[in-house]
């Protein structure tokens, strides 16, 4: 391990990995691996989550089809160095922040996402000129295994390479040393993560979960509010960081709710769910188990049905949850919907409060009064205000969590800053030593009051054009008065050149 | 017996009360703030004068204008930067409302040391309050006389139910750092960063860490010497060395050298006088520990300048040692006192090269007339910050972040940064409940039609939208 990872840093020392250029062909080599290699792709994940041909593309190969689109047109504008306003003091010299690789990164995929989870972070460490060590989840094993055989094959293979293994592996690795680890996974493991970065004081980005609330208003459309909620609820059999955990709603909208959703399931994956393409399966057993547990003592609305050999959990939903109960104690991370029936907005805020900070925070009313309410007395990584998810797709957005749901964010612009240093750089000259006097000691009164000046004293160009103006004017005026006779002489005999050429002109 | 549960429930409750979301709140904490630095400034004056033998000049400049700086940049821009960011849509949120939200992070950690025990508590507070948190202030026990002010007069200039100063040594903090926090802001040595980063990691709290390191300082062949000298030495034995962002050690030419000494030896006269012992514009070292490993350090190499030191003050004489080993004590740690050694190289390439076999450092500074030199030096090493042609000036501008890299340190602060750094940004995305039509595209059943109609969306480049 200790070899692997000194090797990926010896080929980041040749600097190879820094020029735009090199940056940008590895990204479109990335993009050739998608399209070309699709197959092999959506076999893997398929294999790992029982997951459709669809659902790979519109989930997982989309956007990251989309973020290497969106670095290739960027990453030119991203890598200059950035001028900034400058002060008194500096007025004369250049100051700018330019952004730098860090060195060596370590992604840690997640199982749920396996493809995305791992690339899209590795999109942004490689536009960000460093080399990348990638550590894919051992849960989805064939995508594990697919992306430690096709990378290679596209990218330079001394700059990023895989590394397969379980938590004997991962605690490994974690022993060495690197200039950002990059973590997707659960609270649990995000503290382990951390505490092994603190031995080398490496910064962390910790995507972590937690469960995320779904306020429900008396004032909404319920038809659309419900399928937009099952929609995000029940993809990817509810193994999604970011899916709508549970309902927060009044009693009386229960059982609107649930029959709505009921409806809904059957609309989308048919009577039979068990055949239905489009939805997925429990990752493993452990998982499996871990979710039917979650199901005991609990008034289940409809679902509930399970097949342990298919790790098939149907779409569930439970009504009247009691908070101190198991299934409202952890992250489900599977496709159970339970109802904690409130009183109205101000206990769903008290609520969400006294738990800890989700990674995501949905709320749903025609009230615009109340989400606003909603946004401004909870926290939250983000937000998606009357519908599930969709925060996650805008890449304009820092995606990232808050608490224990995590540190960090990233997409688009945010994945190349996080996997960047910005460093502040001022460039003066050795000339001008003369004004340094005023800095030097022996110090006095006077001095120190000139120290104030520079230092408080705002640079206002507006003022500062003025006082020019008022200057040169002042100069002008001196030069024509010195000049005077000269200027006359001059003036008559412009003026005689000038009517010549006119009347010559008005000759022909 | 837990002395901070108490106080931390209290400012925890002050929190979640809301009492420091409105932007007025806000606004008067950093005006208390700026009236402490106006009320108070003969006061804190005699405290830095008393800890560390700061003169007028070096605390008015260093310390009071400085953080006044920060707390008139907050109060002027704190709207501007509390405002929600519009961000640019896509395709699929054209109709929406696509915002950042800057919030609190709640409860913050902000933990001062001795150096510039003004400016390193005051301007990262700032911060926290214009960004709305609750804040518990540990300040630096070493630095004992502004410790005394900042814990007896600040909070009398502050809503006292959001904030709090409590005062120990290492066994009080380490006891502090068990409870959780929502940010910790760590100014000190790397070895007691990773300290706070790993009981930060026990409640997964993000933290800053503003570190330390050995600070390399190139002198190129071609520069006029006594510029060079006035500007090193200036930023050197400044608060007698002891400056996280100080030029620790200058690499230069044996030639380059030769013209060097003679230029630091004529600064340094020039500057604190034939005794320098006698000037009041040099400071002192903070305390005996700090001194003790300091005059070990002037047995390094070999004393080319100063080398004088009194036990009974607390001085040591501006040095400069030469003839000095890598492996030597001085060239191993941060040296953090009024020694400058200086280290051979024969080219800009092996100065390169010894600067990046070493951790990387908080700044990094290179002279030379050829700005290519300079702009060569910058490209091909890391640090946090950079400064061509002089010391620190960078952190003067607050339009620069201002932190390390590595062992360095991690995050910034200073102006916006420290706004940004003390809030969390929440994504906010308000769809309208119309449109459904729309997102029918994205519902189960899936069927060969709408991939294809997918795929194609996905043939267009710049696609950065899921079509769902």
């Amino acid at each position: 391990m200790e070899l692997e990872v000194r090797r990926v840093r010896q080929a980041f020392l040749s600097g190879r990995s820094r020029p735009l250029r090199f940056r940008l062909q590895q990204l479109e080599a990335l993009r050739r691996m998608v399209q070309e290699r699709e197959k092999d792709i959506l076999a893997a994940i398929a294999a790992d989550l029982c997951k459709s041909e669809f659902n790979v593309y519109s989930q997982e190969v989309i956007t990251v089809l989309g973020e290497i689109d969106f670095m290739l047109e960027n990453l030119p504008e991203w890598v200059t160095a950035k001028p900034v306003k400058k002060n008194v003091l500096t007025m004369l010299d250049e100051a700018y922040i330019q952004p730098q690789p860090l060195g060596v990164v370590l992604i840690i995929g997640a199982w749920n996402y396996p493809f995305v989870l791992t690339i899209q972070p590795l999109i942004g460490a490689i536009a960000a000129g460093n080399a990348v060590i990638i550590k894919p989840s051992e849960l989805s094993e064939n995508t594990a295994k697919m992306l430690a055989k096709l990378l290679p094959q596209y990218l330079d293979q001394d700059l990023y390479i895989v590394i397969n293994g379980g938590v004997e592996e991962t605690t490994e690795l974690l022993k060495q040393r690197f200039d950002h680890i990059f973590y997707t996974g659960n609270t649990a493991v995000g503290k382990i993560v951390m505490e092994a970065a603190a031995k080398h004081l490496t910064p962390v980005t910790l995507e972590l979960g937690g469960k995320s609330p779904c306020y429900i208003d008396k004032d909404c459309d319920l038809d659309i509010v419900c399928r937009r909620i099952t929609w995000g609820k029940y993809m990817n059999c509810g193994q999604t960081c970011i899916a709508p955990d549970y309902i927060l709603c009044e009693a009386s909208l229960q059982n609107q709710i649930v029959w709505k959703i009921k409806e809904t399931v059957k609309e989308f994956y048919g009577e039979n769910i068990k055949e239905s393409p489009d939805y997925e399966r429990i990752i493993n057993l452990r998982h499996f188990k871990r979710i039917l547990s979650l199901l005991e003592g609990q008034k289940i609305a409809f679902g509930g049905e399970t097949d342990e050999a298919t790790r098939y959990i149907a779409p569930t939903v439970l009504t009247d949850v009691d908070p101190k109960t198991k299934v409202m104690q952890e992250e489900i991370f599977g496709p159970i919907l339970p109802i904690v029936p409130v009183k109205n907005v101000d206990e769903a805020i008290n609520f969400i409060n006294e738990r800890e900070k989700p990674l995501a925070l949905y709320v749903f009313s025609h009230n615009h009064k109340l989400i606003k309410r909603m946004i401004d007395e909870t926290s939250s990584g983000g937000v998606t205000g009357n519908d599930v998810i969709m925060h996650f797709m805008l890449n304009s957005f820092p995606f990232g969590g808050v608490g224990s749901s995590g540190m960090g964010a990233y997409h688009g612009k945010h994945s190349f800053d996080t996997f960047s240093h910005q460093r502040p750089c001022l460039l003066k000259s050795l000339k001008r030593e003369g004004a340094n006097k005023l800095r030097y000691p022996p110090n006095s009164q006077s001095k120190v009051d000139w120290g104030k000046f520079f230092l408080l004293k705002r640079f206002n160009k507006e003022k500062l054009g003025l006082l020019l103006l008022t200057f040169l004017g002042i100069v002008a005026a001196v030069l024509v008065k010195k000049y005077q006779a000269v200027l006359r002489r001059k003036a008559l005999l412009i003026f005689l050149v000038v009517h010549r050429l006119r009347w010559s002109s008005k000759q022909r | 017996m837990d002395p901070f549960e108490d106080t931390l429930r209290r400012l925890r409750e002050a929190f979640h009360a809301g009492r420091t979301r409105p932007a007025e709140f806000r606004a008067a904490q950093l005006r208390g703030l700026g009236r402490f630095l106006q009320e108070n400034k003969q006061l804190l004056h005699d405290a830095l004068a008393q800890d560390l033998h700061k003169s007028a000049f070096e605390s008015e400049v260093s310390e009071v204008a400085i953080s006044q700086g920060e707390v008139t940049l907050a109060l002027r821009n704190l709207r501007a930067w509390m405002k929600d960011e519009r961000v640019p849509k896509n395709l699929a949120t054209q109709l929406d409302s696509a915002f950042i939200r800057k919030e609190p992070f709640g409860l913050v950690l902000i933990i001062a040391p001795w150096n510039y025990p003004l400016n390193l508590t005051l301007v990262p507070l700032v911060g926290a309050l214009a960004a709305g948190n609750c804040v518990v202030l540990k300040p630096s026990e070493i630095s004992k006389s502004v410790e005394k002010v900042l814990a007896e007069v600040l909070p009398r200039y502050l809503d006292q139910s959001c904030f709090a100063v409590v005062l120990g040594g290492p066994q009080e903090t380490g006891q502090l750092l068990e409870h959780r926090f929502d940010y910790i802001f760590f100014t000190g040595s790397p070895r007691v960063g990773k300290i706070v980063m790993t009981a930060a990691a026990k409640h997964l709290t993000p933290v800053t860490l503003e570190l330390g390191g050995k600070n390399p300082c190139y002198v190129d062949d071609n520069c006029d010497p006594q510029t060079v000298a006035n500007r090193v030495a200036w930023f050197r034995y400044f608060n007698a060395g002891q400056t996280c962002v100080a030029p620790d050690y200058i690499l230069c030419s044996p030639e380059m050298q030769e013209r060097l000494l003679p230029a630091l030896q004529s600064t340094i006269t020039r500057f604190y006088g034939d005794d320098p012992q006698s000037s009041p514009n040099l400071g002192r070292i903070i305390n005996q520990k700090q001194f003790q490993r300091l005059r070990a350090l002037l047995g390094c190499g070999r004393v080319a300048i100063g080398g004088q030191s009194d036990e009974s003050d607390r001085y040591i004489a501006p040095t400069v040692l030469v003839d000095v080993q890598e492996t030597e004590p001085v060239m191993q740690e941060e040296i953090f006192g009024p020694i400058l050694p200086i280290v051979n190289v024969r080219s800009v390439d092996e100065a390169i090269e010894f600067i990046n076999r070493r951790e990387k450092p908080l700044a990094l500074y290179a002279f030379s007339n050829s700005s290519q030199v300079v702009k060569r030096v910058l490209t091909q090493t890391s640090s946090g910050g950079f400064c061509g042609n002089d010391g620190f000036m960078h952190m003067t501008l607050a339009s620069l972040p201002f932190g390390g890299v590595g062992a360095s340190g991690m995050g910034r602060y200073h102006g916006k940064f420290s706004f940004d750094t003390f809030s969390h940004h929440r994504s906010c995305l308000l769809r309208s409940p119309g449109m459904e039509k729309l997102n029918a595209l994205r519902y189960p059943p899936q069927s060969p039609r709408r991939l294809r109609v997918l795929l194609v969306a996905m043939e267009a480049r710049g696609c950065s939208c899921t079509l769902l």
